[in-house]
């Protein structure tokens, strides 16, 4: 739970956007979250958790829920080989 | 052959925050130079700069916007701003790949490398942030500036030092010239005060110190100059086609009628006098104009004694016994060299001296040195009525851009 306040208030202080738009289930496109922001979030994130999170996994990530789940395996220390492939196998969403 | 003028103009400088203030503090020979505010500079022995004064970025843009512009780039965008409106220009969209934009910058987005560099090396990080290098890029401002007013047409950015600007509006000069567009948003922008560039610069020793007197610290021409003082700012121009600015009853401040380049290839900081003097004669050659027609020129003018001298002897190789004639100033003796902006921030100087009917004075001057032995218009502005005037701009580098306006009709 305090992931998830934390990633949403994140969000909406790099967007510049009103937290209580932001829920577990808004896509970064609904808000207007573009690659470029995306990358820019997920620096704030590793900034704030102190933690890395790997290309394949962050290329991946297209909506706040996925953020979520995601840095919580990482912060738990679980495996995300997994996700890790996931990604490697779908479409990335950042490019250059 | 298709003619160009400028129907748009924007200047966002020390001195000057609109081309109105601008041309009015020149004129009054007001000096924008003075202890440097943006970071503390007690450290270093070069304090002094000309910076835009009470600058918030806030006050002109977005926070969502801000998180991707250099200061650099904000300046070049507000520049542009006063450019488009004050030109009226409303484009259609079947227009807009006939629209592009030439920025030149000298050192990019310095404040934002500095940034990631100071928390890379002083404070340790292992990550910067992802948008220093969008923000830094030296297109970046171009690209902004494509972005806002819907530019889609030939762009580029230039890059060659002090004569960034020159080239930049020389080559939208030819874009449209020679038919690859109708209308082109040209200038520059820098925003080179940081710590480290001011140190690099020091390195260099052509600075001036100021010696308590930052104001006059600048005096270009005068015997007893100290050197050039850094500066920041932009200077925007929309160039049009004649018969596309004709249709649309566009305001004309003058006709851009010639733009001249060459290269030294001689010495990465020392100029020479043939290669700025080959770039005049091809601007007055491009224009149709000979030495006795220029009312003014603006100097490249940095207050170095290299430039200082080798300047007037260029004068003198390309204008002969016209060379005493000809009035010339340095406004950077008041708005400092703003590097790879300061063409632009010059050929504003000039078409608005054109537009009032004064010749902006070379501000600081006391002390004739006989090596610069021309007529420099020190210290007071002076009355005339300027047909056709030339901008100088000789680069580290040896890069030479030289501009030739025409006042409309003249």
């Amino acid at each position: 739970m305090e992931v998830e306040q934390k990633v949403i208030e994140i969000i909406a202080r790099e967007q510049h956007l009103d937290a209580g738009a932001i829920t577990l289930d808004s896509s970064f496109e609904e808000l207007g979250i573009d690659s470029l922001d995306g990358v820019n979030i997920l620096f704030a994130l590793e900034e704030e958790f102190k933690i890395d999170i790997p290309d394949a996994v962050a290329q991946n990530m297209r909506g706040v829920r996925q953020v979520v789940d995601s840095l919580t395996r990482v912060l738990e220390g679980k495996d995300i080989s997994d996700l890790v492939a996931m990604a490697k196998a779908g479409t990335p969403v950042a490019s250059n | 052959m298709r003619r160009v003028v400028i129907t748009g103009l924007g200047v966002f400088a020390p001195n000057g925050k609109d081309p109105e203030t601008f041309i009015n503090n020149l004129i009054e020979g007001r000096s924008a130079i003075g202890r440097i505010t943006q970071f503390d500079p007690s450290a270093l022995s070069i304090q002094i700069a000309a910076e835009v004064p009470d600058y918030r970025a806030t006050d002109y843009f977005l926070p969502k916007r801000l998180d991707l512009l250099d200061r650099s780039t904000e300046f070049g965008l507000l520049a542009a701003r006063q450019a488009v409106n004050s030109s009226g220009l409303e484009l259609q969209d079947e227009e807009r790949p006939r629209f592009g934009v030439v920025m030149g910058s000298g050192m990019g987005g310095a404040q934002t490398y500095e940034v990631g560099y100071r928390s890379l090396y002083a404070k340790g990080a292992t990550r910067v942030h992802p948008f220093t290098i969008p923000k830094s890029m030296h297109n970046a401002c171009t690209s902004q500036i494509c972005m806002e007013f819907g530019a889609q047409g030939p762009s580029l950015a230039t890059s060659t030092a002090c004569s960034s600007a020159g080239h930049a509006i020389g080559e939208a000069f030819h874009h449209i010239k020679f038919n690859l567009a109708d209308v082109m948003l040209a200038g520059g922008s820098e925003a080179p005060i940081t710590f480290g560039l001011m140190r690099f610069w020091e390195s260099v020793r052509v600075m001036a110190g100021g010696n308590g007197n930052p104001s006059r610290a600048c005096r270009p021409f005068s015997a007893d100059r100290e050197g050039l003082v850094m500066s920041e700012g932009a200077a925007v121009f929309v160039l049009e086609e004649l018969e596309h600015a004709r249709r649309r009853g566009a305001r004309i401040y003058a006709e851009l009628g010639g733009y001249g380049m060459s290269s030294d290839a001689g010495h990465i900081t020392q100029p020479t006098v043939e290669g700025p003097a080959r770039a005049i004669q091809m601007a007055l050659d491009e224009a149709g104009s000979s030495p006795a027609d220029i009312d003014y020129i603006n100097a490249h003018g940095t207050g170095t004694r290299l430039n200082d001298v080798t300047e007037t002897q260029v004068v003198k190789r390309v204008f002969g016994d016209q060379a005493r004639r000809v009035p010339i100033s340095s406004t950077k003796s008041m708005h400092g060299h703003a590097m790879g902006a300061t063409a632009a921030i010059e050929l504003a100087a000039t078409v608005l001296a054109m537009q009032k009917g004064v010749i902006p004075p070379t501000a600081n001057y006391t002390t004739p040195d006989p090596e610069c032995d021309l007529d420099y218009v020190p210290n007071v502005a002076r009355p005339a009525a300027i047909k056709v005037a030339l901008s100088n701009s000789f680069a580290f580098g040896g890069l030479n851009a030289v501009l030739l306006v025409r006042r409309f009709g003249a």
